[in-house]
């Protein structure tokens, strides 16, 4: 008798734990303020909601560009000895010596490049902040990544030379590969559609 | 008994006292001279013999060092390996731009888990040891290990795997500690080298068998390889498994991260070969640029891994695929992992195309290229020279030509 009490105390604490699944088993770790989360918090989504406050347009991205980005792309965008930017207007060829980067589906020669390819804009932003000039990686202000943004987006033809590039606009910017991908499934024991037989 | 055997027996016995001899004799006059050795070595931390020259190459599809002075990925020498485990100090390196790696004081450290969960919190390292340690054999390949014509040895064709056991703390335990969110689907996970690295892979994967691993073969990770802290997504395209991690952040949609953009494709076809690698396997020996000294008894022997779970069998034909033999495990099976295979082979001296096949425990075969490319509805040689859509898991064929020369049978 006794031992059946006890097994069912067991067993209703064991639901207890199951509904307490959610609270902190272990209590480990620190919660991290506000701030330094906002710090932290450099990958910005489509929608745009990591984006700072700032903004820049190709004007102000052109002077910006020739100081910071071209020893390593090129003067044009192109031919440099660091991935193509700007695509290529007059021939279907990279420029010699140029080194344009893998032709991604859909693959548009002369004009594989991420200004054109991204399906949004909050990518190039995202990137350049990330992991531009090569050397002083987090070096650029909000405003700088905006004009620089702004810069490839005209000379790829996706925007217009005057438009201000900031957290509103950027991720309503109609990128032209908007709808170009598709995202791939997974799920548990999933096999791969094909070729599956030998 | 037979006399085959008892002969057999006698002979051995006649080899043993012939080579106690031999070995009395070098005891008297050809005793090696003892290996000479740092202290550091001899107590502190061993080395290899010198005898052993197994070493990584930098892949040769660019120039190495590069027009900015870095090494882009190193790959392992399969050619050489004996088992399952990939000595850290021969795993393959693939990084971003090449090379760059953090130099990341552990006491520094910190992990960074937030996003929709209901508490966000930030782990040191010693926290994160404080959590039970799961130690699982995982490999690991890049989106990049493509064999093509001009490669001339399983290296080079396939040298971008390797695989470890590692250790650490499963994400899932982690993802329970702050409480995810309903409505949250996809994580982007994020390194702390100079690009931050960040890639967007599926909640659920994140929620099954993901681990926040600090150690990599019984020490701690080594600095290409993550160190303090790199996630491991077992079966997943390498780039997933976050090196230095820094951060993850659980999210409601695909981020298209610089790393997410690069891997996105407009056919749901190819997209469908993504995240996840198919059934694969590659003779290591014999292999190309090797040579077999004679005719006689040979290992065929191999590797074979699949991003979907345990391998359930290995196959090996010597006649170009017409015919195939299931090969012996040799060695433990573990899910998403390297295995090892092999096969007693008799060399008559006579030209052939040595392959392996993988079948998973999904029932997933291995394909050869001209299956892919029925499946793509281009001609049967077309992904010779061009990378099959995707993750490449295709048949990696070896010509063994009349001298026993072994060659890249693609090309």
């Amino acid at each position: 008798m006794r031992l059946h009490n006890l097994l069912l105390l067991v067993m209703i604490l064991g639901l207890f734990h199951a509904a307490w699944a959610q609270s902190p088993t272990y209590g480990l770790g620190k919660t991290p303020t506000a701030e330094e989360i906002r710090a932290w918090d450099i990958a910005i989504s489509p929608d745009g909601k990591e984006l700072p406050q700032g903004s820049g347009s190709a004007k102000e991205g052109a002077p910006l560009y020739a100081q910071k980005c071209a020893s390593c792309h090129g003067a044009t965008g192109n031919g440099g000895r660091a991935p193509q930017l700007i695509k290529i207007d007059s021939s279907a060829t990279p420029a010699p010596g140029g080194k344009e980067p893998p032709c991604l589906s859909p693959c548009i020669r002369g004009a594989n490049v991420m200004g054109i390819h991204s399906p949004y804009g909050t990518t190039i932003w995202d990137y350049i902040n990330r992991g531009m000039p090569f050397g002083k990686e987090g070096s650029l202000k909000p405003d700088e990544v905006y004009a620089l943004t702004a810069f490839l987006l005209y000379k790829n033809g996706v925007i217009p030379e005057d438009q201000i590039v900031d957290a509103q606009s950027l991720p309503q910017i109609k990128m032209p590969n908007r709808d170009g991908y598709v995202l791939p499934e997974w799920k548990h024991g999933m096999p791969r559609p094909f070729p599956n037989k030998p | 008994m037979d006399s085959k055997k008892a002969s057999r027996r006698k002979f051995l016995k006649g080899g043993a006292a012939a080579a106690a001899v031999g070995a009395i004799q070098s005891a008297s006059g050809q005793t090696p001279a003892p290996v000479k050795r740092s202290l550091k070595d001899e107590v502190a931390y061993g080395e290899r013999s010198h005898y052993v020259t197994s070493v990584r190459v930098a892949v040769n599809e660019r120039p190495s060092p590069d027009e900015f002075g870095l090494t882009f990925h190193v790959l392992t020498p399969l050619q050489d390996s004996v088992g399952i485990i990939t000595p850290s100090a021969l795993h393959f390196v693939g990084t971003h731009r090449g090379a760059i790696v953090p130099d990341i004081d552990p006491r520094e450290y910190r992990f960074l888990l937030h996003g929709m969960v209901d508490r966000p919190l930030e782990f040191t390292l010693e926290e994160l040891k404080r959590f039970p340690s799961v130690s699982r054999i995982h490999f690991l390949e890049c989106l990049g290990n493509r064999a093509r014509p001009e490669h001339k040895t399983v290296q080079q064709t396939t040298g971008l795997t390797s695989c470890s056991e590692w250790t650490g703390v499963l994400l899932s335990v982690l993802l329970k500690e702050v409480g995810v969110q309903k409505g949250a689907s996809w994580v982007v996970s994020e390194g702390s080298e100079e690009v931050k690295g960040a890639g967007s892979f599926p909640l659920a994967k994140a929620m099954d068998d993901c681990l926040v691993a600090y150690g990599q073969n019984g020490e701690p990770l080594r600095p290409q390889n993550g160190f303090p802290v790199r996630l491991i997504v077992p079966g997943f395209e390498g780039i997933y498994n976050t090196k230095w991690l820094r951060r993850m952040k659980v999210v409601d949609r695909y981020y298209m991260t610089y790393n997410d953009y690069g891997h996105i494709s407009n056919d749901p076809k190819v997209a469908a070969l993504t995240f996840q690698w198919g059934p694969k396997s590659v003779i290591t020996s014999p292999s190309g640029g090797q040579k077999l000294s004679g005719r006689g008894v040979y290992q065929i022997t191999g590797l074979a891994w699949s991003g979907g779970g345990a391998v359930r069998k290995v196959e090996i034909s010597t006649d170009n695929g017409h015919t195939w033999k299931d090969a012996e495990i040799r060695g433990d099976m573990h899910r998403m992992a390297h295995t090892r295979f092999g096969m007693n082979w008799k060399w008559e001296g006579q030209e052939c195309v040595l392959m392996s096949r993988c079948t998973d425990e999904l029932g997933q075969v291995q394909p050869t290229r001209a299956q892919v490319a029925k499946v793509f509805n281009v001609p049967p040689d077309y992904y010779h020279t061009h990378g099959v859509p995707g993750s490449d898991n295709t048949v990696v064929p070896w010509r063994v030509a009349s001298d026993g020369s072994v060659y890249n049978a693609l090309a």
